[in-house]
């Protein structure tokens, strides 16, 4: 089926089978690995992406499910100048990765939280809930908290 | 893995959806939020030979407070209403905080943005939240196909772990749950592993008292039969008495007497699974008792 799809800004038309999942129409069609496959049930998050906003897990959509939608990956995070997310700088100080396999996934979760609702991070509680969606299987979790809690207290994304 | 060859199809109407469903009823799949689907079908444990993708029909979001109808009146929910949509409580009565307390105990958010209330229904996993509420609640399911529409209580829709009334070519179009009066109070338990666990038993409870006496209850209990059950023994045992410990007890107690055989599994064995039944329905009982003077009775 012939499709097209809008991610981190850029046009893609592609001809994707019914059962190319979204993940896989994003790193192997559009060419943008960053996005990763772990488990390809729904459990672990690694391939958590944007669609229109919401944080969805892409191995759990068809990508003809997004025709005509807006998707955004880790690679639409930065400013086009390079300059890192909010969320990036702050992982990286917290040191929040060590493989880094899971890290998009826990960036894309975090960034469409933030962007919904910024005092998520006040509520110990929800910010629990929320990390809970993806698995990290180095660091443990407790400095993705800080990182994120961090990446609250710095100033807007740069879009 | 990656999900075996299928058709795809992708109505913009509820007749278009109806018809498409129709035309080869037995391969053919509703997708709807996907959440649990598309994973049977990465397993190949599904292997459905089209899809019929029903998100793009613009009326499947409705999200409806019926208070007109003399019998105390109904949330109706179509068949695309997100998990989500109930976090925050979707009507201002006990029903609204039922349904927003169960919702936090599915899955996680991003699975919760995507799946839906329907299609967990039309899941029929045996410990699901959505499920176990239908029942104890006693909602109202209408299915719809090409030939006309048919209303099923939630107990005879659900017909076993993963296994439900309804037939090739219908759709599970709306659900309608009855709201509650405003003197009940709510709880939703569960057991589980972990956090991310699915339930190995839970227990849902409606619990109305009017003068210190319970003028009416709903017990629901999952994990103990194929499909999650309607306590009625135990409910027979609270109407009309007060809800003290000992009678809530001797109640949870009844609920899980009448389990013959809990289906065992690896983590919990059928004893088990009786003794955590008593438990987790003692504790709904006592909690929703607490929510009436908390939310109910607070000035």
């Amino acid at each position: 089926m012939r499709i097209s799809l809008t991610v981190n800004g850029e046009k893609f038309r592609l001809e994707v089978e019914p059962r190319r999942t979204l993940a896989d129409a994003l790193r192997e069609d559009c060419g943008l690995t960053g996005t990763h496959l772990g488990c390809e049930h729904g459990v672990c998050g690694a391939c958590t992406v944007q669609v229109d906003d919401s944080a969805v897990r892409s191995c759990l959509m068809f990508a003809v499910q997004c025709d005509g939608h807006t998707v955004r990956t880790v690679e639409g995070l930065a400013a086009p100048d390079g300059t890192p997310h909010p969320l990036q700088s702050a992982f990286t100080a917290e040191h929040a990765l060590q493989c880094g396999f899971c890290t998009p996934g826990f960036l894309m979760l975090a960034a469409a939280a933030l962007d919904e609702d910024p005092a998520i991070t006040d509520d110990p509680d929800r910010l629990r809930e929320l990390l809970t969606s993806n698995l990290c299987r180095c660091t443990g979790y407790e400095s993705i908290r800080r990182a994120v809690r961090r990446a609250a207290d710095m100033p807007g994304p740069p879009d | 893995m990656k999900p075996a060859p299928f058709d795809y199809a992708a109505p913009a109407t509820r007749q278009e959806v109806l018809e498409a469903l129709a035309v080869a009823p037995d391969g053919t799949r509703v997708l709807a939020g996907g959440q649990s689907l598309v994973l049977e079908m990465n397993q190949r444990a599904a292997r459905p030979h089209r899809l019929v993708d029903i998100n793009n029909v613009a009326d499947f979001d409705r999200l409806e407070v019926d208070r007109a109808e003399q019998d105390g009146g109904w949330l109706r929910v179509g068949a695309l209403v997100r998990h989500r949509a109930f976090e925050q409580p979707v009507e201002s009565g006990p029903l609204g905080r039922l349904l927003a307390r169960t919702a936090h105990f599915i899955a996680h958010p991003p699975v919760r943005s995507r799946g839906t209330l329907l299609g967990s229904l039309a899941y029929a996993h045996p410990t699901g939240e959505w499920p176990t509420l239908a029942v104890t609640l006693g909602a109202e399911l209408v299915l719809a196909s090409a030939d006309g529409t048919r209303t099923l209580d939630a107990e005879s829709f659900l017909i076993g772990p993963f296994t439900t009334a309804l037939r090739p070519g219908e759709l599970l179009e709306e659900a309608r749950f009855p709201l509650l009066r405003p003197t009940t109070g709510t709880a939703f338990v569960e057991l589980r592993r972990t956090a991310a666990s699915f339930a190995h038993l839970s227990a849902a409870t409606a619990l109305s008292v009017e003068d210190g006496i319970v003028v009416d209850v709903r017990l629901g209990m999952a994990g103990i039969a194929p499909q999650p059950v309607r306590a009625r023994d135990a409910e027979h045992r609270l109407v009309g008495r007060p809800p003290t410990d000992s009678v809530i007890a001797e109640a949870a107690t009844v609920a899980a007497a009448g389990v013959t055989d809990p289906p065992p599994d690896p983590h919990s064995g059928s004893a088990y699974r009786r003794h955590a039944a008593t438990v987790l329905a003692e504790r709904a009982l006592v909690k929703a008792r607490q929510d009436i003077s908390e939310e109910v009775e607070r000035p």
